[in-house]
């Protein structure tokens, strides 16, 4: 079995459980400020780093490549409130365009 | 299951097909990463988390291994414990139906039907059940959508896909930026990950921001 599948049935197991653990234990032990704010924090951290790695790095390599201009597009769309399609597929055009003609 | 409430349908379809269509980016991004059609329908229908689906696919992509990989998807799955902790209570189901109620415990059925409670507790089950099941649906049909288009494509660079990825997982954070600590928060990981990529394994920098984050959550 390669990385692929062990990655595609790992992390669906384990969502799955982390699911069904949340519906079985006692409410009481999760409404400390502390662990709230954490489980806010957790998902602002993975996605940004997300982001970088996925428009900076090829491997172990950092670069500066097409996938920066498609990124720049995307950070515009936000902030001009574009829903979430939008600043999908407009990043998408920019840096094909980008890889195509520079 | 009493007469369904108008202002929950409506809430509930039209968040189910938007983010059902997010669906054709996931697609696309995991054949874009090199997992077949099957795997990426799979990760849709069993995973069934957006974040989690997109780092998964992501953290490979990028060379991760398949443990940095379900650890990272795992670290974004556990706040759909958590509202399986705050919806459990609300929803009163056991057996199978626990199973099925877990399965589409995610983000949008938890915002519906916390949002419809202000309507009664009828309201609130319908919008849990409605949009679980109404992103569910199109969640899975827009993936298989997506990644066959993905396949079809060949060249993901010249289609723009490479760069579709970091602004799908930008898309999903940006909403979730909400005080100077997140953004400060997401600064310091952008630049702690690319720090650390030249150094640490592939996809090691992605899960170390995992402590950034408690640590700053602790001392708050």
């Amino acid at each position: 079995m390669n990385s692929l599948w062990i990655a595609t049935i790992g992390t669906s197991v384990i969502a799955f459980a982390l699911k069904y653990l949340g519906h079985n234990v006692p409410e009481k032990f999760f409404t400390h400020p502390k662990v709230q704010s954490i489980n806010a924090l957790i998902p602002i951290a993975l996605l940004s780093a997300l982001v970088a790695v996925q428009t900076f790095s090829e491997k172990s390599k950092l670069m500066i490549d097409h996938r920066l201009a498609g990124v720049g597009v995307a950070i515009l769309a936000l902030l001009l409130k574009a829903p979430f399609p939008v600043v999908v597929v407009s990043a998408a055009i920019t840096s094909a365009v980008v890889y195509k003609f520079f | 299951m009493s007469r369904i409430e108008s202002t929950t349908l409506r809430d509930s379809l039209s968040v189910s097909i938007t983010v059902g269509a997010y669906g054709i980016a996931f697609g696309a991004a995991a054949v874009a990463n090199g997992f077949s059609v099957l795997q990426s329908c799979l990760l849709s229908l069993l995973t069934f988390s957006g974040a989690s689906q997109f780092a998964v696919v992501g953290v490979l992509g990028a060379g991760g291994s398949a443990l940095s990989g379900i650890a990272t998807a795992s670290l974004l799955g556990i706040r759909n414990g958590l509202y399986g902790v705050i919806m459990a209570p609300r929803l009163h189901v056991q057996g199978f139906k626990r199973v099925v109620a877990a399965q589409v415990t995610i983000d949008e059925s938890t915002a519906v039907a916390l949002g419809a409670e202000v309507r009664g507790e009828n309201a609130m089950r319908q919008g849990f059940w409605l949009t679980g099941f109404g992103v569910f649906i199109f969640w899975n049909l827009f993936t298989v959508a997506g990644a066959l288009g993905a396949q079809a494509m060949g060249d993901i660079r010249a289609w723009g896909l490479d760069s579709a990825v970091p602004a799908a997982f930008l898309g999903l954070v940006w909403p979730r930026l909400r005080s100077n600590r997140d953004r400060a928060l997401a600064v310091g990981c952008v630049i702690f990950a690319l720090a650390m990529t030249p150094i640490l394994p592939a996809g090691l920098p992605i899960i170390a921001t995992a402590f950034i984050a408690i640590v700053v959550g602790l001392r708050a």
